[in-house]
């Protein structure tokens, strides 16, 4: 009695419009219209690395001093710093610089990994690589380095990453 | 008016054009466009019900996945890849009734006072939602999910929150392990567990919260996804693989639109959109709004504890308490952050009836703004003012549906309530008796009713289903009901017309008096 219904066959015709209506919507934008995330000619460079930098300075000995301000268990003759080095990267591709960053370490001393993630977009063909990575304050120029020539395929995904126990840089 | 207010108010009026097509297919009763939240509730119980199935076949590898969701394609019959389609169809109907039912509220200014609630526990939920949605396409382990998951990790880690950056879990073949694809089957199966804990919150303080839309619409709903599922069955993509980008897919607007967006502009623009978007939909509660009206207020002398009221309101702002004077009787007790100042409560109580003693009418549960004994005092003087019209006729109606102060007239006297619900039983005959030919009660259309349940506690008082019930007794064809929204102010027009019809024909044979209610 409360309810305004419609029970002809025009009500019936138009729940039929609204349901397809319904249906086509949700039909026709979970798969259409495609979507394109990368042109046909491209492929992908992704640049990433974690890796704990080399500590800032040399383990050095405790003076007497420092050592009787300590409790008797806690006085270690040597002292190393937690504090990493920030690890510089620099990418060249094709003899231009694509890439220079400098990674800070993580945390609130500042003794974690240094991370970086970078996806670059280029033209599926041959390549010259050149990748640069210094994890040390301490030395004097890059510590790593690893040139290459590559052949990307369209839609190919080159990872560089670094593993200290895989000598350095990788390309995979 | 406040410019923003005017601009509500202009797109209300063109979704209540739309409301009002759906109610000439459906029925008002039977309208999705008034049972979003409880087809998105339906819809969440399709996705548990086929997402338990898929948990069951899945291989929850990171190699296996894959093959174990394509197998479902393939099986005789198509069963499995049919409830697999139903899973993501489900999913995509779900956003999007959840996102109109969030437009809606919007649109009818449901989002403060007693709704503030409601509203602000509402909002997680679609968050929820999107990322379980997001997440689900991760398991089957395709190209899309591949690209997704990708989208997904590079987005995050815009934000300073990770050691390690999520996307390096996603650089080769080898970083996918079996550990991190259960870590994606946990999410996935622990998100929906809170979004249902979430949505008992958001109904916590609607009482008799609707939960499942009417059987037909449900019936309806769910017979469309199934025709959709078998006409249009979701097929897996090419398997993931962590050394070939994903180029061109067939891609789920709906769900996964977020990446789309990201890839045009930035994370960042992505991540400040949705905190501004999200900032807006938590602030529009606080926005400056119209004073609320004076909640309900008990009389403690008049208030026999029939619990009526209790019974009645639809927010639980009533409870029963003991009575402070009256031994082992109860009193009902006003929450006043709870009230939605509807009067429902007034219209339920014994002691509103107009036939009482006494002077002044003072009932147990009462409208400060708008008293019971205000109403019998105007009803009275309003039976006066037409004078000796042959056949009077008394208009109740409600201020949130059809306006029916226009309906005022030589022979008409109008009463419009905060909701027709507020209206007791007894008032219609005491109508008659105080000399009114008729009675009109005019509500909302079913399931339009501004406070929920007005409209049914009305039609079942009046139908005599309901306690305080209209007294069998009273002349049927005395009385007209008309169930009209706002803007359907000529359905009441025609109800009336009928009704004067009905008692002019009723009156020609024999004399112009009215024949008593009940002796």
């Amino acid at each position: 009695m409360a309810d305004i219904s419609k029970s002809g066959p025009l009500a019936w015709i138009g729940q039929a419009l609204l349901y397809g209506l319904f249906a086509l919507l949700i039909g026709v934008f979970s798969s259409w219209p495609p979507y394109r995330h990368l042109p046909p000619d491209q492929a992908l460079i992704k640049l990433s690395f974690s890796h704990q930098g080399k500590p800032v300075s040399d383990c050095r000995n405790a003076t007497p001093e420092e050592l009787a301000k300590l409790p008797p268990n806690m006085r270690a003759p040597r002292v190393c710093p937690r504090e990493r080095s920030p690890i510089a990267v620099e990418f060249d591709l094709d003899g231009i610089a694509a890439l220079r960053h400098v990674a800070m370490p993580s945390g609130l001393s500042r003794d974690g990994a240094s991370t970086l993630y970078h996806r670059m977009q280029v033209a599926a063909g041959t390549h010259r690589l050149v990748v640069r990575l210094k994890d040390d304050v301490r030395s004097s120029g890059f510590d790593f380095v690893r040139e290459a020539t590559v052949t990307l395929k369209p839609a190919q995904i080159l990872v560089i990453d670094f593993d200290p126990g895989k000598g350095g840089i990788t390309l995979q | 008016m406040h410019p923003l207010r005017a601009i509500r108010l202009q797109a209300l009026a063109g979704f209540r054009r739309l409301e009002r097509v759906f109610d000439f297919a459906f029925g008002s009763g039977q309208n999705p466009l008034r049972h979003l939240g409880a087809l998105g509730f339906m819809l969440l119980w399709l996705l548990a019900l086929s997402g338990i199935y898929l948990y069951v076949v899945l291989d929850t590898s990171a190699a296996g996945a894959y093959r174990s969701i394509d197998q479902l394609s393939h099986e005789p019959w198509r069963l499995g890849g049919m409830l697999r389609s139903l899973h993501r169809y489900a999913a995509d109907g779900f956003i999007v009734v959840t996102l109109a039912h969030l437009l809606r509220e919007g649109l009818y200014g449901r989002y403060s006072g007693f709704r503030r609630f409601s509203w602000l526990t509402g909002i997680p939920l679609l968050l929820m939602a999107y990322a379980n949605a997001v997440g689900g396409f991760w398991l089957n382990w395709d190209q899309l999910g591949q690209f997704s998951a990708v989208a997904t990790a590079e987005w995050l880690d815009w934000l300073p929150l990770f050691g390690s950056p999520l996307t390096r879990n996603f650089l080769g073949v080898d970083t996918v392990s079996d550990r991190l694809f259960s870590l994606f089957v946990f999410v996935h199966i622990g998100v929906p567990l809170l979004l249902v804990f979430g949505l008992w919150f958001h109904i916590q303080r609607v009482a008799r919260a609707t939960v499942f839309p009417p059987r037909r619409l449900a019936i309806g709903t769910a017979a469309t996804l199934l025709v959709l599922a078998l006409a249009a069955p979701v097929a897996s993509q090419a398997p993931a693989n962590l050394s070939v980008a994903p180029t061109e897919f067939a891609y789920d607007w709906l769900l996964l639109f977020v990446h789309p967006l990201t890839d045009s502009t930035s994370p960042a623009f992505v991540w400040f959109a949705l905190a501004g978007a999200l900032l807006a939909l938590f602030a529009l509660p606080f926005l400056p709004q119209p004073a609320p009206a004076p909640v309900a207020v008990v009389d403690a002398d008049n208030c026999n504890g029939c619990r009526r009221c209790f019974d009645d309101c639809p927010y639980a702002a009533v409870t029963m308490v003991p009575h402070p004077t009256r031994g082992v009787r109860q009193l009902a007790q006003v929450d006043a952050d709870l009230c939605a100042s509807c009067g429902i409560c007034v219209g339920a109580c014994p002691s509103s009836s107009p036939f009482r003693s006494g002077a002044e009418l003072v009932t147990g549960i009462d409208m400060p703004s708008a008293p019971i004994g205000m109403l019998r005092r105007k009803l009275v003087s309003g039976m006066v003012s037409l004078g000796n019209q042959p056949n009077k006729i008394a208009v109740f109606g409600c201020d949130h549906g059809a306006d029916v102060r226009q309906l005022a007239g030589p022979d008409v006297a109008v009463f419009s309530l905060m909701c027709t619900a507020q209206l007791p039983p007894s008032f219609v005959e005491y109508a008659l008796r105080d000399g009114a030919a008729g009675v009109l009660v005019s509500a909302c259309a079913e399931g339009s009713c501004e406070y929920r349940l007005g409209q049914r506690w009305t039609a079942e008082r009046l139908l005599g289903t309901r306690e305080p019930r209209l007294r069998a007794s009273v002349p049927s064809e005395r009385l007209a009901l008309a169930w009209a929204g706002a803007g359907d102010e000529a359905a009441v027009r025609r109800t009336l017309q009928s009704l004067r019809q009905r008692l002019n024909a009723a009156a020609a044979p024999t004399s112009a008096k009215p024949t008593p209610a009940h002796g």
